[in-house]
């Protein structure tokens, strides 16, 4: 007698078995490079300079947004781990300023003593973004003209 | 270590929805958590954001509205702002959740689960403002540092729950309760377990008004985890800083409360005027109770032409803290001439008011229109950014639009 062909319900139970066992190996293998270390960085220290991309186009630092300048590495080193580059960049301070931030920062958020890069940093903070004066009220800017019909 | 384990599982849900598989404890997970375990999420998606909010820093996540969006009565989720100071939670349980009194002031310490807070007292639906006591801060000069909010953190959602008041009085305080403080569990950016991010609170006074809610609802629906899920305490009127998400203990102290963000400059104004820049010691400081009064037009967008007619109806929503509104007026003329709008009452105490006006512009041209609320103590918003204070906090300057009459 000639012996049966695997019926089409087997292979379909083989297909499956070998397809998610692949899915399985590569999860394991996606968890073993993105596990649970690399989801939440300690904010403990600085991050250390060659975790940081260096990547700049146009004068801009792609990763976080800052501006190309002495002491931009050491500002994203010291200054990102706990909290985004945009609230560094929204903000117009003077060196005394700054240097009060710092203190603030070291007194209740737990940030380190810097050291020599303390002067680096704020160097880097005051040459790139200037405080501009506003007035007391700024006329208004970036309008966006459209046609208003109804 | 629980937060750990936590993320483990978190990051297992993620990839295993990459692989459209599906783990039972991720159902447990409040939707989108999964995601802030990754790095750079995208908060429109992970808050479902309306696409017009404004992100102004990924870490910790502070966002906000932009006048256009505000038009609705009652803020939908997706246009309120975000405001933290620390990290979102990672894990929360909310059947094990409690809410705990403590503090100087209460007879014996008491705790409840969610359960019994919702069997156990009426619960309230209220329409309250919130607005960030930094609301408006970019317009200062010299510049105040922090988040440079410009006009968009605030809203009037729909809050539903329990009166503080209520809880207070079946904890049982005593006579000497001066101030109440929230505490959460809101991560520290430093990831310091022993630091708490915030913690503020209200005098007791403002614990025992009927709007002050410990809300579980936010707009009919469980309160987003980014806006306090599973608990929120609602102050309407004060700066929002005060509506503490994510509470887990209310403290009954028997002096002003005294947690992070309480003291220090954070959330107070010079107890004397000042001029642009000037030092203010510490101890000179006050600390902020109700918002001043302020509107905002919300129709049309700034930035309209108007080509067949000279005729725009405006429509925004004016509030005043802990005070009501009780004359909306606008100008096209820079403040040489102001006409009154129409201005609803608030649906309760603490909710925008809602005002509109016809313009008819005399000729083509470039104009602003300005709004202008004046409340029931007399106070006006001004044309100019009021008193410049340390840190940038109650800029209510009159909000304006530009419009252009092009009529060919």
């Amino acid at each position: 007698m000639k012996e049966k062909e695997p019926t089409y319900q087997k292979k379909k139970l083989w297909r499956y078995v070998i397809v998610s066992l692949l899915i399985v190996l590569f999860l394991w293998l996606f968890y073993k490079t993105y596990g649970t270390k690399k989801f939440v960085r300690e904010a403990d220290k600085p991050i250390e300079t060659a975790a940081i991309t260096t990547d700049i186009v146009n004068g801009i630092h792609v990763r976080t947004g800052l501006k190309e300048g002495e002491g931009l590495m050491t500002v994203i080193g010291h200054c990102t781990a706990c909290h985004s580059a945009q609230l560094i960049i929204q903000n117009r301070m003077n060196k005394e300023q700054w240097n009060a931030t710092i203190r603030w920062m070291q007194e209740t958020q737990n940030l380190w003593d810097l050291g020599d890069n303390q002067e680096v940093i704020v160097n880097y903070l005051v040459n790139n973004y200037p405080v501009v004066d506003k007035g007391r009220r700024e006329n208004l800017k970036n309008i966006e003209w459209y046609i208003l019909s109804d | 270590m629980k937060r750990r384990f936590f993320l483990k599982k978190a990051g297992y849900s993620s990839l295993a929805s990459i692989a459209g598989m599906h783990i039972v404890f991720a159902s447990n997970i409040p939707e989108g958590y999964e995601l802030l375990a990754l790095q750079d999420p995208d908060p429109f998606k992970l808050f479902k954001l309306d696409s017009s909010m404004v992100v102004l820093n990924s870490k910790p996540y502070n966002i906000e509205a932009q006048a256009h969006i505000l038009d609705d009565e009652i803020t939908p989720n997706s246009r309120m702002f975000i405001r933290n100071n620390g990290l979102i939670p990672e894990a929360v349980n909310e059947k094990d959740w409690t809410l705990t009194i403590d503090g100087e002031s209460v007879n014996k310490e008491k705790s409840y689960s969610l359960a019994e807070l919702k069997a156990n007292f009426k619960s309230y639906t209220y329409q309250l403002t919130l607005e960030c006591g930094g609301n408006g801060r970019s317009e200062f000069d010299p510049p105040a540092k922090g988040n440079q909010w410009t006009i968009g953190a605030v809203h009037c959602a729909n809050w539903t729950g329990v009166r503080l008041k209520d809880i207070l009085k079946d904890t049982g305080i005593k006579d000497d309760a001066v101030y109440i403080g929230y505490h959460a569990t809101d991560i520290h950016l430093s990831r310091d377990a022993s630091k708490e991010p915030i913690s503020r609170g209200v005098p007791i006074d403002k614990a025992n008004q009927d709007e002050t809610l410990i809300a579980y609802l936010m707009n009919g629906e469980p309160i987003p985890l980014v806006h306090g899920f599973p608990l929120r305490m609602i102050a309407g009127g004060y700066p929002a800083s005060a509506s503490g998400k994510w509470i887990n203990r209310i403290s009954v102290r028997n002096k002003e409360h005294d947690g992070p963000k309480m003291k220090g400059m954070s959330y107070r104004v010079p107890a004397y005027p000042v001029a642009p820049g000037q030092k203010v010691p510490e101890e000179d400081m006050k600390i902020i109770e109700s918002m001043p009064v302020k509107s905002l037009i919300t129709y049309p967008k700034s930035g309209a032409i108007l080509k067949k007619s000279k005729t725009l109806e405006v429509r925004g929503h004016a509030w005043a803290g802990e005070s009501e509104v009780v004359t909306m007026e606008y100008s096209i003329d820079f403040g040489s001439t102001w006409q009154p709008c129409q201005l609803k009452s608030p649906v309760n105490k603490f909710a925008w008011q809602h005002f509109s006006a016809t313009i008819t512009f005399p000729e083509s041209g470039y104009y602003e229109v300005w709004a202008k609320a004046t409340d029931s103590n007399g106070q006006q918003q001004p044309m100019l950014v009021p008193g410049w204070n340390p840190k940038g906090y109650l800029n209510n300057a009159c909000h304006r639009i530009a419009i252009k009459i092009d009529e060919t």
